[in-house]
């Protein structure tokens, strides 16, 4: 019994810093309305420095005071960000917001790197807080005790900051109606700045206080952002007390998933998500939101099916792209398949979040799924090639269907982060469950047969099979069903109205995307040999996203011109530096603020733009959505 | 002149919604912006105000051109708003509502105090911890133009107050914006409502289709029925 209740305090102990990151996140999105992707990194940062002040200084003052001015020098940096980066996007789609902060996130990894070193490092532990207090035979840290004790503590003042003062109640009343708090003399400029740099302190803080319980690394943002987006899907975004509750809650079943499923302790905090989900879809202390309104307009140049001209061109291209091995070496040809292999993946993520409005974070995910499909009927059944590249893609399939089941229960902000989230867990059960899945090694020697060995070989099946997932999905998003995928996209309640139903369109298409990309993993694990953890990993998925940014996410065929051009840069760049991070971040928070509508939404509207000499559709993307009463 | 708006156009994206708007407030007056449902009322107010970002024209307040200032520099100013469909703060209490409004004394402007503008609007003296939700229609009205006055405004533009509410607190809303007017207050306001415009107003403008087509005083619209009865609905 000791031994439980020890357990159910250490849980309650790692829940003070998951309250602190997630509260943040929470007053930071209840006024600004933008999910803070780089709230992990700050939560790093704040570990980092803190790290460094606390071995600066000597005593309880260097120590405490130490972790206070680490969360204020990043709240400070957060007040940088905020007006250098934030107020030019604050009235960009969501999309765009979560892809710029999630940017960021990637540069403070590097830049982390470049400052501490790669290798994990051991702080100080707290002055007063150094023994363990006996329990019936069982040693309880007494810094646990503090935190314990620490958050609800915060939760006080945080209630009396928002219930007490002025500035609270300018940031309640803007969380519900920001237009109006404006309307009433007060500046919001101001204000969003400094509920910004109130969350980062909070995130800052968080992770300054795990000093004495964890080593701190340079893997800890994304570790503990994925938990963060678990707890506000469940507590309900915007909500304090939400978040402190489910906090605790997510903190306890970690605590005691361990006991009961070693292996996969994971999966007990993803049953309580779903279950969440169904009986409340906005939170446990959460408000339902009036279904978002689409940018009016989203897409300036209608979609339309290609001219017989351009289907000729298209033609073309793909002969001139199927003669590569003729002229070139194999490392271009292996170079070309994993290309052919992206464009997939691409084109399977566009299908989603362009024509069906679903922007996933988690794509990867069925990317693996579909590897690791090939990998487990090759090596553990030993099925022909054929077999597998059709069977495998199935796994994808699955994942796509039960996950998908509960993502498309939400939309916008949320449904990005709980498609993050599970691909995080799928990732972490590829990761821990090592009898199954090698867990880090991974699964090696998933070769191609003798047909398809050769280089150029390889390539023409990755081309071929490339090009008839390109046509599929196009035939499809312009199709019956790709109709009614658009106008849910455009409006769920008056697709709803006239009889189409949306969670089922948006569910198939999910699963049509995650299968398309199941089909990509499959070829990639044949391409390089095995499967990794990583090919299910975010950075895979925030790789696809930016393909389709990359290319415009307005357009049908930016995905495939995305996926071609960002692949190629990648691997170039890969070649030429070891900070490869911190210029994709800086390379997405650029396309972003500069370049958002993409190579291929800005030839079109510099073509449409020659037709009609001069056009006075002004690119909504770029301009200022207004709400016409 | 309180009040001088000039060749205001606005737009919502490409669609072009006011055309010349121009209106004159002096000080201390009540004018009304008469005009159906969809005439352009809200946005000539909203435009005033810089809640339509995309808007050309001169809004001269208090002699100073403000077309070129964010909204709520516009509102510190002193030209306080008080919007259509009662956009009070459901969340909040009566006085956190109020609190949101609160700005500094002006010196040309009658000062507003929680208690003074709980005499003007005894019900919500009567609920000052109930949450904004829990209360009627005619109740969130008299909220919101108490918000407005609690920032010390010395001119306010009023959209609609009457609307959807009972005969009973239409009279109170008279009388409240009568108060209002005699302590100093200089009011535009939007109705449809030809009856209740004539019992607070001095003169009148009416839009159509985001163009003014008339304007004076009340007995001059009286003395033209023709175009009363084109543009208004009774």
């Amino acid at each position: 019994m000791a031994f439980y209740i020890a357990q159910f305090l250490t849980g309650l102990a790692s829940a003070a810093s998951l309250f602190l990151v997630a509260s943040g996140l929470s007053i930071i999105f209840g006024v600004t309305r933008i999910v803070n992707f780089a709230h992990g990194a700050f939560y790093m940062l704040g570990a980092y420095i803190a790290f460094t002040l606390t071995e600066r200084f000597s005593g309880a003052l260097g120590f405490w005071g130490g972790i206070f001015v680490a969360a204020l020098v990043v709240a400070v940096v957060g007040v940088l960000v905020e007006m250098v980066l934030l107020r030019r996007i604050y009235h960009s789609p969501e999309l765009f917001q979560l892809l710029a902060t999630f940017g960021l996130t990637l540069m403070v990894q590097d830049i982390v790197v470049l400052i501490w070193g790669p290798s994990d490092l051991l702080g100080r532990r707290a002055p007063g807080f150094k023994g363990a207090v006996d329990f019936f035979g069982q040693n309880i840290p007494s810094y646990d005790l503090f935190l314990i004790v620490l958050g609800p503590v915060v939760l006080g003042i945080l209630w009396l900051l928002f219930q007490r003062t002025r500035w609270g109640i300018l940031v309640r009343a803007a969380t519900q109606d920001r237009d109006m708090v404006a309307a009433l003399g007060v500046n919001q400029k101001w204000l969003f700045t400094s509920v910004f740099a109130v969350g980062v302190f909070l995130a800052a803080l968080g992770g300054a206080l795990q000093i004495p319980r964890d080593a701190v690394h340079h893997a800890m943002d994304l570790r503990i952002i994925v938990e963060v987006f678990v707890v506000v899907v469940i507590g309900g975004l915007g909500s304090i007390i939400g978040a402190f509750v489910a906090a605790v809650l997510v903190s306890e079943l970690n605590a005691f998933g361990i006991l009961i499923f070693p292996k996969i302790s994971i999966i007990l905090v993803f049953l309580v998500m779903a279950v969440v989900l169904i009986v409340r879809p906005w939170g446990l202390f959460g408000k339902p939101e009036a279904p978002a309104r689409r940018t009016p307009g989203l897409t300036v140049n209608p979609w339309r099916p290609l001219t017989s001209n351009e289907r000729l061109a298209a033609i073309a291209m793909l002969i001139v792209a199927a003669a590569l091995p003729f002229f070139s070496g194999n490392y271009a040809l292996t170079v070309g398949s994993e290309i052919a292999i992206f464009v997939i993946f691409a084109v399977s993520l566009h299908f989603l979040m362009s024509v069906g409005g679903l922007a996933s974070f988690g794509h990867a995910a069925y990317f693996g799924l579909g590897a690791y499909g090939v990998a487990f009927l090759a090596k553990l059944a030993g099925l022909p090639m054929i077999a597998c590249l059709l069977l495998g893609p199935l796994l994808g399939l699955f994942g796509a269907a039960v996950f998908g089941f509960f993502a498309v229960q939400l939309s916008g902000v949320y449904f990005a982060m709980l498609t993050l989230a599970f691909a995080q867990i799928v990732w972490s059960i590829a990761f821990q469950w090592v009898a199954v899945t090698g867990g880090d090694n991974g699964i090696l020697g998933v070769w191609p047969e003798k047909w398809a060995a050769s280089p150029s070989h390889f390539y023409w099946l990755s081309l071929g099979i490339a090009a008839l997932a390109v046509l599929i999905l196009r035939i499809i998003v312009f199709s019956p069903f790709g109709f009614a995928l658009r106008a849910t996209r455009d409006s769920p309640l008056r697709s709803e109205a006239i009889g189409i139903n949306c969670k089922r369109i948006q569910w198939t298409a999910f699963v049509i995307a995650g299968t398309v990309a199941g089909l990509a993993g499959a070829l990639f694990a044949y391409l390089k040999g095995s499967v990794f953890p990583d090919n299910m990993g975010i950075s895979l998925s925030v790789d696809a996203l930016v393909m389709v940014l990359l290319g415009g996410v307005e357009t049908v065929s930016g995905a495939v011109v995305g996926a071609i051009v960002y692949k190629a840069l990648n691997i170039w760049l890969v070649s030429q530096t070891d900070w490869s991070k911190l210029v994709l971040g800086a390379f997405i928070v650029l396309i972003v603020v500069a370049f958002p509508k993409g190579i291929v939404g800005t030839l079109e509207s510099i073509i449409s733009r020659r037709r009609k000499s001069s056009s006075s559709n002004s690119p909504l993307l770029t301009s200022r959505i207004e709400t016409a009463e | 002149m309180k009040l001088q708006v000039k060749d205001l156009n606005s737009f919502y994206g490409p669609a072009h919604i006011l055309f010349d708007i121009a209106l004159d407030v002096g000080e201390g007056e009540v004018v009304a912006l008469l005009g159906r449902n969809g005439a352009g009322k809200s946005t000539t107010f909203r435009s005033i105000v810089g809640l339509v970002e995309n808007r050309s024209g001169r809004i001269v307040f208090e002699g100073r051109d403000v077309s070129r200032e964010p909204t709520h520099a516009i509102v510190r100013g002193g030209l306080g708003y008080v919007p259509e469909e009662r956009r009070i703060f459901t969340d909040l209490t009566v006085e956190e509502n109020l609190e949101v409004g609160r700005q500094q004394r002006r010196d040309n402007a009658p000062y507003w105090t929680r208690e003074k503008l709980f005499t003007l609007f005894p019900n919500l003296g009567e609920m000052r911890g109930r949450a904004g939700g829990r209360m009627s229609g005619g109740e969130q009205q008299m909220l919101t133009i108490a918000r407005t006055l609690m920032g010390n405004p010395s001119l306010v533009l009023l959209d609609e107050p009457s609307e959807g509410l009972s005969p009973k607190i239409v009279e109170q809303m008279v009388d409240a914006i009568l108060a209002m007017k005699k302590e100093g207050v200089s009011i535009v306001v939007s109705e449809q409502n030809l009856h209740f415009a004539r019992l607070i107003s001095d003169r009148a403008y009416i839009i159509e289709r985001g163009r003014i087509c008339f304007g004076g005083t009340m007995d001059e619209l009286d003395a033209r029925p023709d175009i009363r009865d084109a543009h208004l609905s009774l």
